[in-house]
């Protein structure tokens, strides 16, 4: 049982480090905008950040993996304009899967 | 009264937080599977990957991890590697930390330890309707944390079983960019917010093109938050 506890002292170092790199980007923002005023510029900059940030992360994805994942990405943004978020998700899933096997025929 | 009101309150948004990310647990699922059984492969023990689940808590940086480790461990560059994974969760922690500044500081502090992609993303859409309280926030965040530290575990005990599990086959692995498609539109004001989307699209895929690594990311969130500041009207003050 105890076996199953062991853990090399490196891997411990690496596992608790990432914890706390990890950690610290995630309480940063929140520390940073207790001392910056919110007006002007600056509240315009942090309220795009949600847009901004989502875009970047699935960009690749959408627009640079291949035609399935970019056609599934309209027909997910068409049916967004519309539904709920869990049928969105339906939505992407199985139109990622069907233009993805669509594609393969051709 | 108000004691059993906020009693009430505080339940019925724990509840409606598991609602929301119940599909994100599902789509998290084979992913998680995939990353204990690569861990498997490069040596770590059932309790190792548990453990970096457990306390780490972000899958694109523990991914990254994985990819670079090799004996003896190179503790020093995985932290940093995982530092400037997670950098984009600094503007995000600020953008939902002003959001959310009715649960006070250090339940902010507590709340944002769990700050994944999907748990921000969920919590941001909620605050813009309702307001995320610290109850939503939580009711997003446990599901999903118990769900990646245990199914990385499974994962890494099945371990050889799976490393041909391929969770693009089924789709499966489209939820993630469905969801943040589906929050994108969720955001939409308009003209301005099509330029900050093309700006960020834009700059991640050319810095992904010519830079390895995740600095995409970074790329694409500054150039669209850049865009932002440059067209917004400076004499218009803050609520």
């Amino acid at each position: 049982m105890l076996e199953f506890f062991h853990i090399d002292p490196l891997v411990l170092a690496a596992i608790l480090g990432m914890g706390a790199a990890t950690y610290i980007t995630r309480i940063a923002g929140l520390v940073l905008i207790r001392y910056v005023e919110l007006t002007g510029r600056t509240r315009a900059a942090l309220e795009a950040v949600p847009v901004a940030v989502l875009m970047a992360v699935i960009a690749p994805t959408i627009l640079a993996t291949g035609p399935a994942e970019t056609c599934a990405a309209v027909v997910t943004m068409l049916a967004a304009t519309r539904l709920p978020l869990l049928a969105v998700v339906i939505t992407g899933v199985i139109s990622a899967a069907a233009f993805r096997y669509g594609f393969t025929l051709f | 009264m108000s004691d059993v009101q906020t009693n009430q309150t505080t339940y019925t948004d724990f509840r409606e937080g598991m609602r929301d990310v119940a599909p994100l647990v599902i789509a998290a699922f084979p992913i998680a599977l995939v990353f204990g059984a690569l861990a498997a492969q490069k040596g770590l023990s059932v309790f190792e990957t548990m453990l970096m689940s457990g306390v780490v808590f972000a899958g694109g940086s523990q991914f990254v991890a994985i990819e670079f480790w090799t004996q003896p461990v190179p503790w020093i560059a995985l932290i940093f590697s995982a530092f400037l994974v997670n950098i984009r969760h600094v503007l995000m922690s600020a953008s939902l930390g002003s959001k959310t500044r009715q649960m006070g500081f250090g339940r902010q502090m507590i709340a944002f330890m769990f700050l994944a992609d999907e748990v921000w993303a969920l919590s941001e859409h909620r605050a813009r309707k309702t307001g995320a309280s610290f109850a939503y926030m939580m009711g997003l965040a446990l599901p999903f944390y118990i769900n990646w530290v245990v199914v990385t575990g499974v994962g890494s005990s099945l371990g050889a079983l799976l490393a041909d599990l391929d969770p693009s086959k089924w789709g499966f692995d489209f939820a993630f960019p469905a969801i943040f498609i589906g929050l994108i539109m969720g955001f939409w004001q308009g003209n301005r917010t099509g330029m900050i989307l093309a700006a960020s699209g834009l700059a991640a895929i050319a810095c992904k093109a010519f830079v390895p690594g995740a600095w995409y990311i970074a790329a694409g969130a500054t150039a669209g938050v850049v865009v932002a500041a440059f067209w917004a009207d400076p004499k218009q003050s803050g609520v």
